[in-house]
C-alpha cells in the first residue's frame, strides 16, 4: 500500500470513488509514513507531535501535532457513508494537512509560538470547517515560522522543518511544514498561508504547487493575523490540478469576514487544460533580472520558450514602483502585526509569566512568549504606526500599495498573466540567513508585489537549478493573473507544468526517500 | 446667571462634553452576543469580543442604522464614507488590546443641540451648542478589583467581566461652547432627551448607557483657552454640575495664587465634593491609530440617510411646544419627555382624557411611583387607555384623587394587567354614589350634630366641612365629596 502515498489527490478521489482503496487504507498509510519519515508515533500525544529533545536531522519535522485518532474515524465515517450510497463531495475521503495557523477546535494551535502553547481553540476557523464539510480528513498541523513571521521556518518555537529534498536545507517558509509534509509523502494535499510568499517561496523550495488565491476569496476568520490586509490561505499539491480542486473547496463568501468577497467565483477547473495558445503573457523586467541566481534565471528562461512554444506570446513588462514592495511590504506587514499579536497579553489564553502586576505580566509574558523575529517586527511595525513617523513610513507604504495595485492594473490591460521567478534562488541552508533579516526578506522580493496588489499568483516547479554541490534542487516560477482572474492563473500553471519535464522526485544523499512516483 | 456669580469678574469657565452612549441593539458591534444588562460575567461572550486569535469583527448594521439616526436627530452631517480605525493601548478588559473606534473620518460632524436653561429674569434661554463629531467604537469589559482599596493600586487581584466588551457605543462630542454648570447639565438632559426619543439607548446614567466626562478649564473674558482638565466619574446630572462649579473655583483659584493648571485627568469624589488628580497626561498618549484592516468602509449614500430620516421620531424640542401648546405647563413637559411617557400621554389624549389631566398625572403620580421602584413606563404596564380610563372615573364622580391614586398604584403592581375600574372593582374603592345609602349617612350625620347645623344655619358655612368629614369617616373615605355637600345642604338649608 505504500504506493498510496505517491498517488495525487486527483488519482485518490478517483480510487476511493471507485471503490479500490478506503479513506482508512489512505490515511492508515500516509500514518505509517508519518511515523516512519517524520518520526511521530501516530498513536502517541497529539501534541507536540515531536518534542524539541527529539527532533532529528534526518527528519523533516513537518508535523507540530498528528490527530490520527481523529483522523481514523473521520475516515471510518467516510467510508461508512460512502459504503451507504451518500452524496460526498469529489474530495471526500482524501488525507490534508492544515498549517498551525488556523483554529481547530479543541486541538492546539501554536502558530509556531511558545506564547500559544497550550491554547486549544473554543472554535473552528472557516477554512477548518469548509476542510470537514468537503470531508477532507485532516491528517494534523504543520509547523512553520512563530506567527508566520519567516521565510525558512527556522523561526518556529518548536524547532525548524528541513526540507525534504536537502534535510541541511530549509524548506521555504512561513508555511514550510506544509510544504515538506506534502513534499515528503506525508500528505497528499496541504493548507499554507501566504502574507508574501509565504505559500509560494515553499512551493518553489520544495518543488511543488502552491497557490496565494486573490485577497478576499478565502476567509481569513480563525486564521490566526499576521497582516490582515495581506493574509491568504491558499493550497500546496503536487500537481496544478490537485491545487485548483484544494483550491475550490475553500475558497466562497464568509459572512464573518467582512473582507470576504461577495460575488462570484470563477471556475478553477473547468479551463484548466485549454493551453495559452494566442494568450499574451508579460515578463516583469524588474523581477527578472538582478539578484536572481543563474541557476533560477535559466529555468526561467527555458520555461518562458515553453510557454511561447505553446502559442503564448511572451511580452517584456515594466512594473515601475515594484523595485519599492518589499520596502512597503516590510513596514505595512509589521505595522499591522504590532497590532494583531498584541491581544497575547497573558490575560486570556496562552502562556503566562506571573508578575506583580497587570502591566508587569502583560511584558514578562510578551517578552518570554515571543521569539526574536516577532519582537523586531512588534518593534518596526509600533515604530512605523509611531505619532510623527506614521506620515512618513505607514502612510507611504500604504501610498506606495496604491501604486503597486495600479501598475498591476496598466499591466493586465495589456496582458492576461504575468510571470516572474518565485524566489531568487533556490532553497539556502539552515541556519545560512538567520543573523542576517535582510537577507531573509530578499527571499520575498517577487512574492510581495503580488501580495500588495491583492492579486491570486502561483508557484509552478519548472525545473532544477544546481545546489552547488552537486546536487540538484527545484526552481518554482510564479504566474500571476489579474483580481479574480485564479482560472486564468491555474490554467497558464497548467500548461506550464504540461509542458515541464520536472522531476518530482527528492534525489540525493540527504534526500527523504520518496519510492516509486507513479506521475 | 450663576455663571456670574461662579467665578470673579472678567473671569470665564468653558465646558465642552465627552458623551458616550451605549446602544440598546440585540447583539454587540462585532458579533451575535447578547447586550443584555447584569446577567452572570462572561456568559455572553464568545471568540470575537474575547479577542480569541483568529477572530474578526463584522460591524452590526443596527448600530450604524441607530448612528446615523442619532446623528441626525442632532442635525449633524453623515458621512457618505466612513472606516474604522484601531486605537492602541493595553489594558486587561480590553481584549484585543485595541479598541476599534473612528478617528479621522467620524459617521456624524458639524451637529447642534439647542437648551433651555433658565435666564437671570426667570424666563427661559435658548442656548446653542455645537456638536464636533459622533462617533462608533466599542465598549471594554468591566474589571473587577479584589482587594482592600477596590481599585487597581493595591488589589490582591482583578477579575474581568467581558460581557460589555463590544457593546456598540457612540461617542458624542461637544464643541467647547458651555460657559456654564447649568448650560452643561441642560445639555446633558437634552442629549439624553434625544437618545430616548430616537429610541436608541434608554439613557440611563446609574446602568453606564450613557455616560459623561467634561473638559473644563477657565480663562479670561476674550483670551485664548486655558488649559483643561477632564473630569470623570460623573455618576448624574447633579454631579456634573457640581463638579464642573468645584472645578472652575478650584482652578481660578490655583491661577490666582499663582499656579498654572495642569493638563490632567481627574477623578469626581461625589461624597467629598471634590476632583481629585487621577492621571497626569505628561505626554499625549500615543494610540498609533491605524485604519483597521479587518473591516471595510461603512457607506451611508444619500438613498440610505434619507431612509433612515423616515424614522426620525418627532424631537423633544418640538414634543415640549406641543405640549404647552394643549396647555401642559412647561416643566410638565419636560418630565414627559425625560421619562419617554410622550407616547402614553398622546394616546391618554387619543382616547379621551384631558390633556392637562393626562400630563399632571403622568409627571407627577407616575413619574414619582417608578421612580421609588426603579420601573420604566414600559415595563409598568400603564397605557394611555388606563390613563384616560383613570381620568374618566374620577370626572364622573367614580372615584376621589385620593381613591384614583390607590388604582393607579394598582395598575401599575399588575404591571398593566388589571384596568384602573377593574382595580377599584376589586378592592372596593369605588365612591359611595348610591343617593340612597349616602342620605341615609348624611340624615344620621346631621342628627347627630345639632350645634353645627345650626352654626351653619345661621350662616357658619365652613362648618360644614366638619359635617362631610363625618360623612367620609362612615363610608371609610368612599362618599362622593361633590355629592356629600350636595345632600348635606339640602338636608340643612331645606
Amino acid at each position: 500500500m505504500s504506493d498510496l502515498t505517491n498517488r495525487t489527490a486527483a488519482e485518490l478521489a478517483d480510487d476511493l470513488a471507485s471503490g479500490e482503496v478506503t479513506s482508512r487504507e489512505v490515511v492508515d498509510a500516509y500514518l505509517a509514513r508519518i511515523a516512519a519519515v517524520d518520526g511521530v508515533d501516530a498513536d502517541g500525544d497529539v501534541w507536540p507531535a515531536k518534542p524539541a529533545a527529539a527532533l532529528r536531522s534526518d527528519e523533516p519535522h513537518a508535523y507540530l501535532a498528528v490527530t490520527a485518532a481523529a483522523a481514523r474515524a473521520h475516515a471510518d465515517d467516510v467510508d461508512a457513508r460512502r459504503a451507504a450510497g451518500a452524496p460526498l463531495g469529489p474530495l471526500a475521503g482524501v488525507p490534508v494537512a492544515v498549517k498551525d495557523i488556523l483554529t481547530t477546535r479543541g486541538v492546539a494551535t501554536t502558530c509556531g509560538s511558545r506564547m500559544l502553547e497550550g491554547w486549544l481553540p473554543p472554535y473552528d476557523a472557516t477554512v477548518t470547517r469548509q476542510l470537514a464539510a468537503a470531508d477532507l480528513v485532516v491528517l494534523g498541523k504543520t509547523n512553520m515560522d512563530e506567527f508566520a513571521m519567516g521565510s525558512s521556518t527556522e523561526s518556529s518555537a518548536f524547532g525548524p522543518t528541513r526540507n525534504p529534498w536537502d534535510l541541511d536545507r530549509v524548506p521555504g517558509g512561513s508555511s514550510g511544514g506544509s510544504a515538506a509534509a506534502v513534499a515528503a509523502r506525508l500528505a497528499p494535499l496541504a493548507i499554507g498561508t501566504d502574507t508574501g510568499g509565504s505559500i509560494r517561496q515553499p512551493a518553489a523550495f520544495t518543488g511543488l504547487v502552491g497557490a496565494k488565491p486573490t485577497y478576499g476569496t478565502v476567509s481569513r476568520y480563525g486564521l490566526v493575523a499576521f497582516a490582515s490586509s495581506l493574509d491568504q490561505a491558499g493550497p500546496f499539491a503536487r500537481t496544478v490540478e490537485d491545487a485548483a480542486r484544494l483550491h475550490t473547496v475553500i475558497a466562497g463568501h464568509d459572512p464573518r469576514d467582512s473582507t470576504s468577497v461577495d460575488a462570484p467565483l470563477p471556475d478553477l477547473t473547468a479551463r484548466l487544460e485549454d493551453g495559452v495558445d494566442g494568450m499574451r503573457l508579460g515578463v516583469i523586467r524588474e523581477l527578472a533580472g538582478d539578484g536572481v541566481d543563474a541557476g533560477v534565471g535559466a529555468v526561467l528562461r527555458e520555461a518562458l520558450e515553453r510557454l511561447a512554444g505553446l502559442g503564448a506570446e511572451i511580452v517584456d513588462v515594466s512594473l515601475p514602483h515594484a523595485g519599492y514592495a518589499l520596502p512597503a511590504y516590510y513596514l505595512i506587514a509589521p505595522s499591522e502585526a504590532s497590532s494583531n499579536l498584541a491581544r497575547f497579553d497573558g490575560v486570556r489564553y496562552g502562556n503566562r509569566v506571573d508578575a506583580a502586576s497587570a502591566e508587569e505580566m502583560n511584558a514578562a509574558t510578551r517578552e518570554a512568549g515571543f521569539g526574536a523575529e516577532v519582537k523586531r517586527r512588534i518593534m518596526i511595525g509600533t515604530h512605523a504606526l509611531s505619532s510623527g513617523y506614521y506620515d512618513a513610513y505607514y502612510l507611504q507604504a500604504s501610498k506606495v500599495r496604491t501604486l503597486i495595485a495600479a501598475d498591476f492594473r496598466t499591466a493586465f490591460d495589456d496582458v492576461d498573466a504575468l510571470i516572474s521567478p518565485t524566489a531568487p534562488s533556490v532553497a539556502f541552508r539552515l541556519g545560512e540567513n538567520v543573523d542576517d533579516p535582510l537577507a531573509m526578506y530578499l527571499n520575498d522580493v517577487a512574492t510581495v508585489p503580488a501580495s500588495l496588489a491583492g492579486i491570486p499568483a502561483i508557484s509552478v516547479p519548472a525545473g532544477v537549478a544546481d545546489d552547488g554541490a552537486g546536487g540538484r534542487l527545484p526552481v518554482g516560477v510564479q504566474v500571476m493573473a489579474p483580481l479574480l482572474g485564479d482560472d486564468v492563473m491555474y490554467r497558464v500553471a497548467r500548461a506550464l507544468e504540461a509542458a515541464t519535464a520536472f522531476d518530482p522526485t527528492p534525489r540525493g544523499a540527504r534526500a527523504v526517500a520518496v519510492g516509486e512516483v507513479t506521475r | 446667571m450663576t455663571s456670574q456669580a461662579l467665578l470673579d469678574d472678567g473671569w470665564e469657565l468653558v465646558v465642552g462634553l465627552e458623551v458616550h452612549v451605549e446602544l440598546q441593539t440585540n447583539t454587540k458591534m462585532w458579533c451575535g452576543c447578547s447586550t443584555v444588562f447584569g446577567d452572570e460575567p462572561n456568559t455572553n461572550v464568545c471568540e470575537v469580543c474575547t479577542g480569541q486569535p483568529g477572530a474578526l469583527p463584522v460591524a452590526n448594521e443596527q448600530a450604524v442604522r441607530d448612528a446615523i439616526l442619532l446623528g441626525l436627530a442632532l442635525q449633524g452631517r453623515i458621512a457618505e464614507r466612513c472606516r474604522f480605525h484601531r486605537k492602541n493601548y493595553f489594558y486587561p478588559d480590553l481584549a484585543k488590546n485595541y479598541q476599534i473606534s473612528q478617528y479621522d473620518t467620524p459617521l456624524v460632524t458639524d451637529g447642534e443641540l439647542v437648551v433651555e436653561v433658565t435666564g437671570d429674569d426667570g424666563g427661559v434661554e435658548r442656548r446653542r451648542v455645537g456638536i464636533e463629531r459622533l462617533h462608533m467604537e466599542e465598549d471594554t469589559g468591566k474589571s473587577l478589583h479584589v482587594g482592600d482599596t477596590g481599585r487597581l493600586h493595591g488589589a490582591d487581584r482583578s477579575l474581568i467581566d467581558y460581557n460589555r466588551c463590544g457593546i456598540p457605543l457612540l461617542e458624542v462630542v461637544s464643541h467647547p461652547d458651555i460657559r456654564d454648570p447649568e448650560t452643561a447639565q441642560a445639555y446633558l438632559r437634552e442629549l439624553q432627551a434625544v437618545v430616548v426619543a430616537t429610541g436608541v439607548s434608554d439613557a440611563r446614567m446609574e446602568e453606564g448607557s450613557i455616560r459623561c466626562d467634561a473638559n473644563v478649564s477657565v480663562r479670561r473674558v476674550g483670551e485664548e483657552l486655558g488649559t483643561r482638565t477632564e473630569i470623570k466619574n460623573l455618576n448624574s446630572v447633579r454631579s456634573l454640575g457640581r463638579a464642573v462649579r468645584y472645578e472652575a473655583q478650584r482652578q481660578l483659584a490655583v491661577i490666582q495664587d499663582g499656579g498654572v493648571i495642569r493638563m490632567e485627568t481627574r477623578h469626581w469624589d461625589e461624597s467629598r465634593g471634590v476632583t481629585e488628580v487621577l492621571r497626569v497626561k505628561e505626554s499625549v498618549t500615543d494610540y498609533r491609530y491605524f485604519p483597521d484592516p479587518d473591516l471595510v468602509e461603512v457607506l451611508s449614500p444619500p438613498q440610505r440617510v434619507e431612509e433612515i430620516a423616515r424614522r426620525l421620531p418627532e424631537l423633544p424640542a418640538a414634543t415640549r411646544a406641543r405640549l404647552t401648546g394643549l396647555g401642559v405647563p412647561r416643566e410638565q413637559a419636560a418630565v414627559l419627555v425625560a421619562n419617554a411617557a410622550v407616547p402614553v400621554f398622546d394616546e391618554a389624549v387619543a382616547a379621551g382624557a384631558e390633556a392637562t389631566a393626562a400630563a399632571n398625572w403622568l409627571a407627577g403620580d407616575v413619574v414619582g411611583q417608578l421612580a421609588a421602584e426603579d420601573l420604566s413606563l414600559a415595563a409598568s404596564g400603564l397605557t394611555g387607555a388606563h390613563l384616560a380610563e383613570l381620568t374618566r372615573l374620577i370626572d364622573d364622580g367614580t372615584l376621589s384623587n385620593t381613591l384614583a391614586k390607590e388604582a393607579l398604584a394598582g395598575v401599575i403592581a399588575s404591571r398593566g394587567a388589571s384596568s384602573p375600574a377593574a382595580v377599584a372593582a376589586e378592592r372596593g374603592l369605588e365612591q359611595v354614589s348610591d343617593v340612597g345609602e349616602l342620605q341615609r349617612i348624611v340624615d344620621d350625620v346631621v342628627a347627630a350634630n345639632p350645634d353645627t347645623v345650626a352654626a351653619i344655619r345661621s350662616g357658619n358655612d365652613k362648618a360644614i366641612g366638619a359635617l362631610v368629614g363625618q360623612v367620609m369617616k362612615a363610608t371609610k373615605g368612599q362618599a362622593d365629596p361633590r355629592k356629600t355637600n350636595e345632600l348635606l345642604r339640602t338636608a340643612i338649608h331645606g
